[in-house]
């Protein structure tokens, strides 16, 4: 068989999925770039051609700055409090205890409940009326009276923060455990040896092992938490007072909720636009400490 | 393992106790509020164990009496299944081959990247296009309108993780059979994807649950009982009026149950799926 036959056949197995994603990835990407250079309705009217004008607006406006600090800080702060406490999770998994296998299958509990569940779960919680948290806060004496989490814009970001961890830090946790278990036990037990503490331990032996998949979850992680949508959808809709509004928050609100497809459209690509850089930005990250190590 | 003193010992146990009961207290809850009584679940203070356990929630969700928030969450139950299933189904059907030919072929790798960069991009860009195209089709509020949907978070994914499936069979097997004569077809359908059949299962469970999970999209393009997810009729309870908490509770036990099976009995498949198609790419 010559290679050019090889490529040929491989494209020919590949027309089924190059059409696919063509008419449902392609073209709608191509037609919202189309869109956001008009101020058409989302029903109805098709609109006209205006030029930058969706963009300026969109930038220069106060809701579009309040919400990418509003996103930025969630994203960080929720990852990196994942990667922490995943991590940590990790290295306890690895020790030996009575139930390690059993808790070790638990941690899947959380990454497969769905997203919309744990919203509502955590929702519940945190009721101002009858909610757990106030009533287990409360009954232990460290709160007077029941708070809404939720309702105050004090606390709503940080209650939707811990509501993300919870779900996604089992994650982090099982990547790194399986990173952990691929270290040589001989040469955690060759440093012990040349008296070497926990800390150097942790740093120079087992963190090699850990920043390749860690990196990768780190990557995953942050483009998904800037992409939040339905946790806070179904939490707080970005309330109270638009202080947990993100990003797709504002692009839903924007292109459905007013029927804006125009600018809709504009604040859809921005968001692209900061992800994309976000994305490669990483990936020069990792291919800078791959060739490092 | 090496020596341990018994304060670390101790403290060992005890943090696992602690990240146990982070990890179980809101699940348990969960399931709690769905047996507890409307009373119980008001009183204050909190009570934490239901008095007398009542299991009439779940009958309430899974009847099937006209016009009840039983026929609303049956149907939606459902929906989601039709919809996850068919886009799953669809997403291998085009992934497998294309994977088999990415992995096969390094000079058409590069696709692959394309493959996985559409992966990234935000729902929100393609939402407006696909609301209007549905629309103009009259596919809106439609499950196979919905599915096709679907296709965008599913097809790359599937890609992904086959063609990574694909990398761990020698293609030494492959072209030893074609040595022996046999066409490209046979050996695919007699030798390669036979092979890959734990990979398939494994991708096909990712895919199903991606799609079980699938809000964004659900909540825009479907509107009433004829379309609407799981996850579209568990929000609408959480922010609608009902005043049972017991009841949403409930839905979302029941929602939760079919990932939460999967998950438990298909953690090493769905771990090394999650290890792999994530370290290795």
């Amino acid at each position: 068989m010559t290679s050019n036959w090889i490529t040929t056949r491989a494209w020919l197995l590949m027309l089924p999925l190059l059409i696919v994603m063509i008419a449902i990835i392609g073209w709608p990407l191509v037609d919202t770039v189309r869109l956001s250079f008009t101020d058409a309705k989302l029903v109805g009217t098709a609109g006209s051609f205006v030029g930058l004008d969706n963009y300026v607006k969109m930038l220069s406006g106060s809701n579009f700055q309040r919400t990418l600090v509003t996103t930025t800080l969630f994203a960080v702060l929720s990852v990196a409090a994942e990667m922490v406490i995943g991590v940590l999770a990790a290295l306890l998994l690895n020790q030996q205890f009575y139930g390690r296998s059993v808790l070790r299958a638990l941690m899947i509990l959380p990454w497969a409940l769905p997203t919309v569940v744990n919203a509502t779960l955590w929702r519940l919680i945190y009721n101002p009326e009858y909610g757990a948290l106030n009533a287990a806060l409360t009954q232990i004496g460290l709160l007077d009276t029941y708070r809404s989490w939720l309702g105050e814009p004090g606390t709503a970001l940080t209650a939707l923060i811990v509501a993300d961890c919870w779900k996604n830090f089992p994650l982090v946790a099982l990547i790194a455990l399986a990173a952990l278990q691929a270290v040589p036990r001989d040469i955690t037990a060759a440093s012990m040896v040349d008296g070497a503490g926990a800390w150097a331990r942790f740093r120079f032996v087992i963190m090699p092992y850990l920043a390749g998949p860690l990196m990768v979850a780190l990557v995953l992680r942050t483009i998904e938490a800037f992409k939040v949508f339905d946790l806070i959808w179904v939490m707080t809709r970005g309330g109270p007072a638009n202080s947990t509004r993100t990003l797709s928050i504002l692009v839903y609100q924007e292109a459905f909720s007013f029927q804006r497809a125009g600018s809709g459209a504009s604040l859809a690509l921005i968001v692209t636009l900061l992800i994309t850089i976000l994305a490669v930005a990483y990936a020069a990250l990792i291919r800078k400490s791959a060739g490092a190590s | 393992m090496e020596r341990r003193s018994l304060t670390a010992t101790i403290l060992v146990h005890a943090a696992a106790l602690i990240l146990a009961a982070v990890i179980l207290a809101p699940v348990v809850w969960l399931f709690i509020m769905s047996i507890s009584s409307t009373t119980d679940l008001i009183t204050k203070p909190l009570r934490w164990w239901p008095e007398t356990i009542d299991l009439s929630r779940y009958g309430v969700l899974l009847s099937s009496v006209a016009n009840s928030a039983g026929e609303a969450f049956v149907a939606s139950l459902f929906n989601s299944l039709k919809v996850a299933g068919m886009a799953t189904a669809a997403a291998l059907v085009v992934a497998i081959p294309s994977a088999w030919a990415v992995s096969r072929t390094p000079s058409v790798g590069w696709s692959l990247y394309a493959v996985i960069a559409t992966y990234m991009l935000p729902p929100v860009a393609l939402a407006v296009p696909l609301y209007m195209a549905l629309s103009a089709l009259g596919l809106l509020n439609n499950v196979f309108g919905l599915a096709l949907v679907y296709l965008t978070i599913l097809a790359p994914f599937t890609t992904w993780l086959m063609k990574s499936g694909f990398d761990s069979i020698p293609r030494e097997i492959e072209s030893a059979a074609t040595v022996d004569g046999a066409r490209l077809d046979q050996i695919l359908r007699l030798i390669t994807l036979p092979l890959a059949a734990p990979v398939m299962a494994t991708a096909a469970l990712f895919a199903f649950l991606l799609a079980w999970d699938e809000f964004f999209y659900a909540l825009l393009f479907t509107s009433d009982q004829r379309a609407k997810t799981l996850t579209v009729a568990i929000a609408d309870l959480a922010g609608g009026r009902v005043s049972d908490y017991g009841l949403i509770a409930t839905a979302g036990v029941l929602a939760a149950l079919p990932p939460l099976i999967i998950g438990l009995f298909m953690q090493r498949a769905l771990i090394s799926g999650l290890t792999n198609g994530g370290v290795k790419g």
